[in-house]
């Protein structure tokens, strides 16, 4: 079967109903987007198909096939984008174990929002645990992201 | 727990800082400093924690495992501050499992403040190696030489050196003596005690970074284990063609039975090896397996908790005593009794437990996410048939620990596979193992009574604690808590009492007892700072104000002579280091009332609670604001202040603080393992919650500055949370909440 993958074609050999978190883990070797619960309950594993944010370990591969899927490794070559900025710039990361999903969410919320609430950063991220506790910052750094997105299309 | 402790000087022979190390001569004839110094590509090792590369850069070692906590920065900071070396030449390795480094066993809050004098002896030694090269090759005394950020400068002229180009002829300097090093004042400090982004930074944000679950092998297998749910239960007879039959699935293997007493080894279960995760779980759940669930078929968490709390009314074994408890109570003015309880609770980091091993016939190689690496070697050293010293285990980054992976069950696991199969394996625990196969939080029982005079002083305190020590897991036949336990914030209350009485039993069950952040701290201080304030609200006193009663006049607490505890620990350092400080314990409660007005005048159903802990040597003090409105808790604020004492790296004692309030919360709303008919009920985050963003109060932290010792900074924040949180419900809605989690009364 084809997947599409942050922009590059793959090939694998995987059943039609092999979770697309595993076949992007163990058959493509890309380990950015993480195994958390199974169930879709932690948003560990989270990628967007198709600009959709999906809980890959319970995506069927067959669902994605075709599609535009991009993972963490795909959001910015050099981990440049706004987003991964301003989780640096917040330090938000501890054991770091979560943020590829979370950096995810953030990333589908920007998109629909260019200026969230609280309300709204809550509700769009509330399905991403982090045991850490590192939720805090995680709001600080999507506001910021969120100017910074803003201030850049006004230089456009 | 851990039994292997360095003192400093084996620590210091050990690592080539106080070593006697040869003298060799070197020619420092004017020869250009490119064609004397540069002789060798390789790295030159300076100690065990610090090598010199020709291009200038410095690997230093991290030995302790990074969870989340920022070690691995810390740690660096503290060596690169007295190497005075410039932080972006630095290559940061994490040390493999190797006792040449002193513990490596990350828990217990240990990693900066049991070393951060040590790692200073390191930094400074290897600084004065390579000033002692340079003064060798100018041919000065070492008094005219000074190392700063990367060179060493000749004072004379001003010439300088860069230490890769002294590298060489630094390895080959005598380590100087401790007692001949120079150490700089904080007003030098380059690293610590500043806020230095964690080394991971970067990777973490693109997906980069390698957890125990992310090793890759050439011809790596993938193992997923069906364990037996009940503690020494077997198998008795399985089938695998289904699992089998599954593409994918390469083999399916028998686990040896659990042993008593289970300890860290593999229990019973069948193991299914595939070539990805999936089928590996898939074939697992086509396996059919008859179980002997054995003698503790029938073991109730339920039961257990009636057990205790009879146990926790009635006299049991004494551990501490001050003056004449019942003349305290005859003279009380008041008397008044309450019993808190905390449930089992599972660690549940976010990466569930992983590791990946190669057993070959001379050799065995690990990779795991492992807070314990010497513990590893020490467990999978029968497995192997091989010396602990002879496994090499390489210590991946932690997606969590939280005293989970000090267990080195999932380790064990691997290396037994991989011995069976010839083949590198990787075991990888699903959600549902994860809080299902645990070693618990022990659920626990406090019973406190107290006389109150008419001032409301305390004239007699008896005091209850009733859990399954964690010793059960090494010994199940153990009954009493050990001195360890009784020493996190039970033997040790700062408050004045006229006169005391504790006493304590342990608690026989087939469960696996584990340390969770911040261990017997959790039950200990929920049931201590409750009571405190239960006693404030029964005399209409505000309890900020009542606490600085009970502090008394600024005083030293001796546990041993003040309440006749010969047990106490001290979480492993010396009161003199790291004594008991009223007055600490007061600065805080100003700290917090400086920034929480308590006496606000607030909405009905909105209220502040507040609670104090001193645990891993620090002091944390946290209010909480809730509302209860209509039968729904909200938590809306959380003000932490903490004294850790010398705040190595600020930015990651604040997140470390965050992440405490946010896992007390997690614990205090919705934490609860139930154990039915032997086996776990909780299998996933939809029945064993954490808290989630929407759940998360606004968050402030405060540091108070300081140049004690450092104090731990992992743990401290988690026990104050609980009792905050209750106490401030209580003041909001005049319920008294004494059985975690809140879920069962509140919707939160």
């Amino acid at each position: 079967m084809e997947l599409k993958i942050n922009k590059q074609t793959y090939q694998v050999d995987a059943p039609d109903e092999m979770p697309l978190l595993w076949v992007v883990r163990d058959l493509l070797g890309k380990k950015g987007t993480k195994f958390g619960c199974g169930q879709g309950l932690c948003g560990a594993c989270t990628v967007h198909v198709n600009g959709q944010p999906m809980r890959s370990c319970i995506t069927p591969v067959m669902v994605a096939k075709g599609a535009e899927i991009t993972t963490i490794e795909g959001v910015d070559a050099q981990g440049n984008h706004p987003i991964q900025v301003a989780w640096r710039e917040n330090n938000v990361p501890q054991c770091g174990y979560c943020q590829s999903g979370q950096i995810m969410s953030a990333l589908n919320l920007l998109k629909n929002n260019t200026s969230p609430s609280d309300q709204d950063i809550d509700n769009a991220m509330s399905g991403n645990i982090c045991r850490c506790g590192t939720y805090p910052r995680i709001k600080q750094a999507i506001k910021d992201a969120a100017s910074a997105m803003q201030q850049n299309k006004g230089v456009k | 727990m851990n039994t292997f402790k360095l003192d400093r000087r084996e620590f210091l022979t050990l690592t080539g800082v106080a070593g006697g190390g040869l003298l060799l001569g070197c020619s420092t004839s004017g020869n250009a400093p490119q064609a004397m110094f540069i002789k060798s590509d390789q790295p030159q090792k300076l100690n065990v924690f610090v090598s010199i590369r020709p291009d200038n850069r410095v690997d230093i070692i991290n030995h302790r495992s990074e969870m989340g906590q920022g070690a691995k920065t810390g740690v660096v900071q503290i060596i690169a501050d007295e190497l005075d070396v410039d932080w972006e030449k630095i290559n940061v390795i994490q040390g493999l499992g190797d006792r040449a480094y002193g513990d490596q066993n990350t828990d217990g809050s240990t990693s900066i403040r049991k070393f951060y004098t040590k790692l200073r002896e390191v930094g400074a030694s290897a600084r004065a190696m390579l000033e002692q090269a340079a003064a060798d090759y100018w041919q000065v005394d070492k008094s005219q030489v000074q190392a700063k950020q990367h060179k060493v400068f000749n004072l004379a002229n001003g010439y300088s050196l860069n230490y890769g180009d002294l590298a060489e002829l630094a390895a080959n300097q005598p380590v100087p003596n401790v007692a001949s090093l120079t150490f700089k004042s904080k007003e030098q400090f380059n690293y610590i005690q500043k806020p230095v982004p964690i080394v991971d930074l970067h990777d973490m944000t693109t997906g980069n970074t390698t957890y125990g679950i992310d090793v890759e092998l050439k011809g790596l297998l993938i193992a997923s284990i069906e364990r037996c749910p009940v503690l020494y239960g077997r198998v008795k007879s399985f089938d695998a063609s289904a699992a089998k039959a599954i593409p994918g699935v390469v083999d399916v293997i028998n686990m040896p039975a659990t042993v008593k007493p289970v300890v860290y080894t593999s229990g019973s279960g069948v193991a299914v090896i595939a070539t990805n995760t999936w089928a590996a779980n898939q074939g697992r759940k086509a396996l059919k397996i008859d179980w002997d669930y054995g003698v503790n078929k029938d073991f109730d968490s339920d039961s257990a908790f009636a057990d205790m709390a009879n146990k926790a009314q009635n006299p049991a074994k004494r551990s501490a005593e001050k003056g004449d408890i019942t003349a305290g109570f005859a003279k009380a003015d008041q008397i008044i009794e309450a019993t808190y309880q905390v449930p089992f609770l599972a660690h549940a980091p976010m990466e569930p437990p992983a590791a990946a091993a190669l057993v070959t016939d001379t050799s065995c190689e690990i990779w795991a996410a492992t807070q314990n690496p010497q513990a590893v070697m020490d467990n999978v050293a029968g497995i192997v048939g091989l010396k602990p010293e002879q496994i090499k285990v390489n210590v991946t980054l932690l997606g969590g620990g939280f005293g989970r992976k000090s267990k080195a069950d999932f380790v064990a696991e691997a290396v037994y596979l991989s011995k069976q199969m010839g083949k590198p394996i990787k075991v990888v625990w699903t959600r549902e193992d994860d809080i299902q196969m645990g070693y618990f939080h022990a659920g626990a029982v406090a019973h406190i009574k107290a006389g109150l005079d008419k001032r409301a002083n305390i004239t007699a305190w008896q005091q209850r604690s009733v859990m399954p020590s964690i010793k059960t897991t090494f010994d199940p036949s153990t009954e009493d808590m050990l001195d360890v336990e009784l020493s996190l914030g039970f033997n040790d209350i700062p408050y004045q009492v006229e006169s005391l009485q504790s006493e304590s039993s342990g608690y026989q069950n087939p469960v696996r007892i584990g340390w969770l952040r911040s261990v017997s701290n959790i039950p200990h201080a929920f049931a201590l700072h409750s009571f405190v304030d239960e006693l404030a609200q029964s005399k209409g006193i505000a309890t900020h104000k009542y606490l600085r009663q009970l502090y008394a006049q600024d005083r030293m607490i001796n546990p041993a002579e003040d309440y006749g505890f010969k047990g106490y620990t001290n979480y492993d350092e010396s009161l003199q280091r790291h004594p008991i400080s009223i007055k600490r314990y007061k600065a805080v409660l100003d700290k917090l009332e400086q920034l929480v007005d308590f006496d606000e005048k607030l909405p009905a159903g909105q209220a502040w609670g507040l609670a104090i802990h001193r645990s891993f040597v620090s002091y944390v003090g946290v209010a909480s604001k809730v509302e209860v409105k209509n039968g729904q808790l909200k938590v809306l604020q959380t003000q932490a202040v903490i004294d850790c004492g010398i705040a190595v790296n600020p930015d990651r004692v604040h997140a470390q603080i965050e992440g405490a309030m946010i896992f007390g919360l997690s614990l205090a709303l919705m934490g609860r393992i139930d154990i039915k008919q032997g086996a776990v009920s909780q299998s996933n985050f939809h029945d064993y919650p954490l808290l989630r963003m929407q759940q998360c109060p606004q968050l402030a932290v405060e540091i108070i500055q300081s140049d004690e010792y450092p104090g731990g900074v992992g743990e401290p924040g988690v026990p104050p949370v609980a009792p905050s949180l209750t106490n401030a419900i209580f003041a909001a809605s005049g319920k008294r909440y004494r059985v975690l989690p809140i879920n069962q009364y509140l919707s939160v």
